[in-house]
């Protein structure tokens, strides 16, 4: 019973519970019919959550204050130049994926390079630079070769026994952040830094190097998820990554981690990511209008995060 | 000193600019064009100043404009009863969740991110395509044209001062910015501090409300999405007017300004220095990056 009881402890737990519950009801709703397929579908679309909410995580725990809003501007560029790098050639397929890796760190480095230089919070910093992005990006995405060599697409397809090839090589990549995050000198450092800046400066961590790190890590990962989404919806375009503005953000509360910082978890990243798409699965199973379904969604969130409850201030 | 001057100063760059680009739009009818959507951006900042005053960010302010939007163009035109209701009823939920947020010391962000998709879903419930039409009222209030001040102008000035009065020189105004100050002291003092929660997220919801039926007063008819920008343009604005995340540092005075800078840099400035469409976003982010790096050049003069 212990084992159950320090499990019940951990904070990623409920996203996991929350997605159980959400995929429960919609197998009931359907009489077990698709429950397999349901499973596929949603891990095949969590990872591109997983892939930015990750680097989200590492940003929001740096302190209060600390976020990237410009994911999705970021997501939209990137995808459109590894398109245009790839140029439909499979030979070119990893050139495009550092492409978009170089471009998504570039932006992330350029957003750090804001908040140091102008001494403005990140949230307007990451937004002013987002904007400017957009820009680039439609100005540059117009009369271009969007579609996908044919080999990256099958590859973001890809499934082995009805698991995506992408979301096991996903979850190798979030045991690496947990590892990072919790036995290495640079996440231990994102982690001081959250808790106490000025006590990790004091300390000795290089406070701004690990903060520059940090947004060019998040940037690069906002990067390559531009264009993993451009292979698996076969073609890249302005507004691909819109929805994951705040779906970055709810993935990173929803699954434990603080919103005042210094406290991450990795695990409650996936348990959210699925727990958000199989809800959405579940509202359009159930053929709810859309007014209905963003409103349950919006009920669901509050409702989850009150459940699971704020901790006590610390400072 | 001159760090509280920024915000008027940021808004003369913006207006000079302007007079040199093209010197005929400084004029009555000028202003009338160029500030048209300043009053609901002005209000839908000032919504947004309240809550950052007690260390919280509402993220769902836009969606809220374009629902109250949605009512505004249907029900408090057809059945204003049903409409008043239905708009107090949002004010107190606004208010509602200040007290979910206290009680259970949950982050805003999240609170208000999941709120973001209520409000935008109850919008689309409330009308589903574009249309609706404001009522007859609210049309000739927004039309109002009074002697020699633009009445944008006149509407700002009006609201900078009534909000000024209340949050600054009141004496429950101190004690609301002292709760996002300090609250701790706060509470030892006596003072509720979920009475300061509940009553700062009521104004945001006030606002919002205001802020939404001037903008359908001034387009006519609404839109579920109406209201999406308004987020992170008074976001903006707050910080634009010298506001701070924490330590309930706000300026309504300053934030009215920003909202006017902002509206005013936003396109009719672009227009007249000949942008072309694809990079007037741009344009916008950059502009905000100057004014911002401005005042870093100016605070660090200070010091």
């Amino acid at each position: 019973m212990t084992s159950v009881r320090t499990l019940l402890e951990k904070p990623w737990i409920w996203s996991f519970v929350g997605a159980l519950v959400v995929w429960l009801a919609t197998v009931a709703f359907t009489g077990g019919y698709g429950a397999g397929g349901m499973v596929t579908a949603a891990l095949s679309l969590a990872v591109f959550t997983v892939i930015v909410g990750v680097g989200q995580m590492f940003v929001i725990t740096l302190g209060p204050g600390n976020v990237d809003l410009s994911l999705p501007a970021n997501i939209g560029l990137a995808s459109a130049v590894a398109m245009k790098v790839m140029g439909g050639s499979d030979s070119m397929i990893v050139v495009g994926l550092l492409a978009a890796l170089a471009t998504g760190a570039a932006i992330g480095a350029i957003n750090y390079l804001l908040i140091w230089a102008l001494r403005i919070p990140p949230i307007i910093a990451t937004l002013s630079a987002s904007f400017i992005i957009q820009s680039v990006d439609i100005s540059y995405g117009r009369g271009l070769q969007i579609k996908p060599p044919p080999g990256f697409a099958d590859f973001t397809n890809w499934q082995v026994l009805g698991i995506p090839v992408l979301a096991m090589l996903t979850v190798v990549f979030t045991v690496g952040a947990a590892l990072a995050l919790q036995r290495m000198i640079y996440g231990r450092s994102v982690l001081a830094i959250g808790q106490n800046i000025r006590a990790a400066w004091l300390a000795g961590v290089h406070v701004g190097r690990i903060r520059f790190l940090t947004y060019t890590l998040c940037g690069a990962l906002g990067g390559i998820d531009g264009a993993l989404l451009a292979g698996y919806f076969r073609g890249a375009n302005v507004d691909i990554g819109n929805e994951y503005l705040l779906a970055s953000i709810a993935v990173v509360v929803i699954g434990g981690t603080s919103v005042a910082g210094g406290k991450a978890n990795v695990p409650g990243v996936w348990g959210a990511g699925l727990f958000l798409v199989l809800l959405l699965t579940m509202l359009n199973t159930f053929g709810v209008s859309a007014g209905v379904r963003l409103v349950l969604t919006g009920l669901i969130i509050v409702g989850v995060i009150t459940a699971a409850g704020g901790e006590k201030a610390v400072r | 000193m001159l760090r509280g001057l920024l915000p008027a100063l940021s808004l003369a760059l913006v207006l000079i600019a302007i007079a040199w680009l093209n010197p005929r739009a400084i004029s009555y009818f000028g202003f009338n064009l160029m500030l048209n959507l300043a009053i609901p951006i002005a209000l839908a900042t000032i919504a947004q100043m309240f809550v950052i005053a007690g260390n919280e960010l509402d993220l769902s302010i836009g969606t809220f404009v374009g629902f109250v939007g949605c009512v505004t163009a249907t029900w408090l035109r057809d059945a204003p009863l049903i409409g008043i209701v239905v708009l107090l009823g949002s004010i107190a939920v606004y208010a509602l969740l200040g007290a979910l947020i206290h009680l259970r010391n949950l982050p805003s962000i999240v609170v208000t991110l999941g709120m973001s998709f209520v409000w935008q879903g109850l919008a689309i419930l409330v009308l589903p395509k574009p249309g609706g039409k404001a009522p007859d009222w609210l049309l000739s209030i927004l039309s109002f044209k009074p002697p020699y001040i633009p009445f944008p102008i006149l509407a700002a000035l009006i609201i900078a001062a009534i909000v000024h009065f209340g949050l600054m020189r009141t004496s429950y105004g101190v004690i609301l910015r002292g709760s996002g100050g300090n609250a701790a002291a706060l509470r030892r003092a006596g003072w509720s501090l979920l009475r300061t929660k509940i009553v700062l997220f009521a104004l945001t919801g006030l606002f919002g409300v205001l802020s939404g039926m001037a903008l359908i007063g001034i387009t006519t008819s609404a839109d579920a999405n109406i209201g999406n920008g308004y987020t992170l343009l008074s976001i903006a604005g707050v910080i634009l007017g010298g506001g701070e995340f924490v330590g309930g540092r706000v300026s309504p005075i300053g934030a009215v300004l920003g909202a006017l800078t902002l509206a005013l840099a936003a396109s009719p400035l672009l227009t007249f220095m000949h942008i072309p469409p694809d990079w007037q976003v741009a344009a916008n982010g950059a502009i905000l990056i100057i004014v911002l790096a401005a005042r870093v050049l100016i605070s660090r003069r200070e010091r």
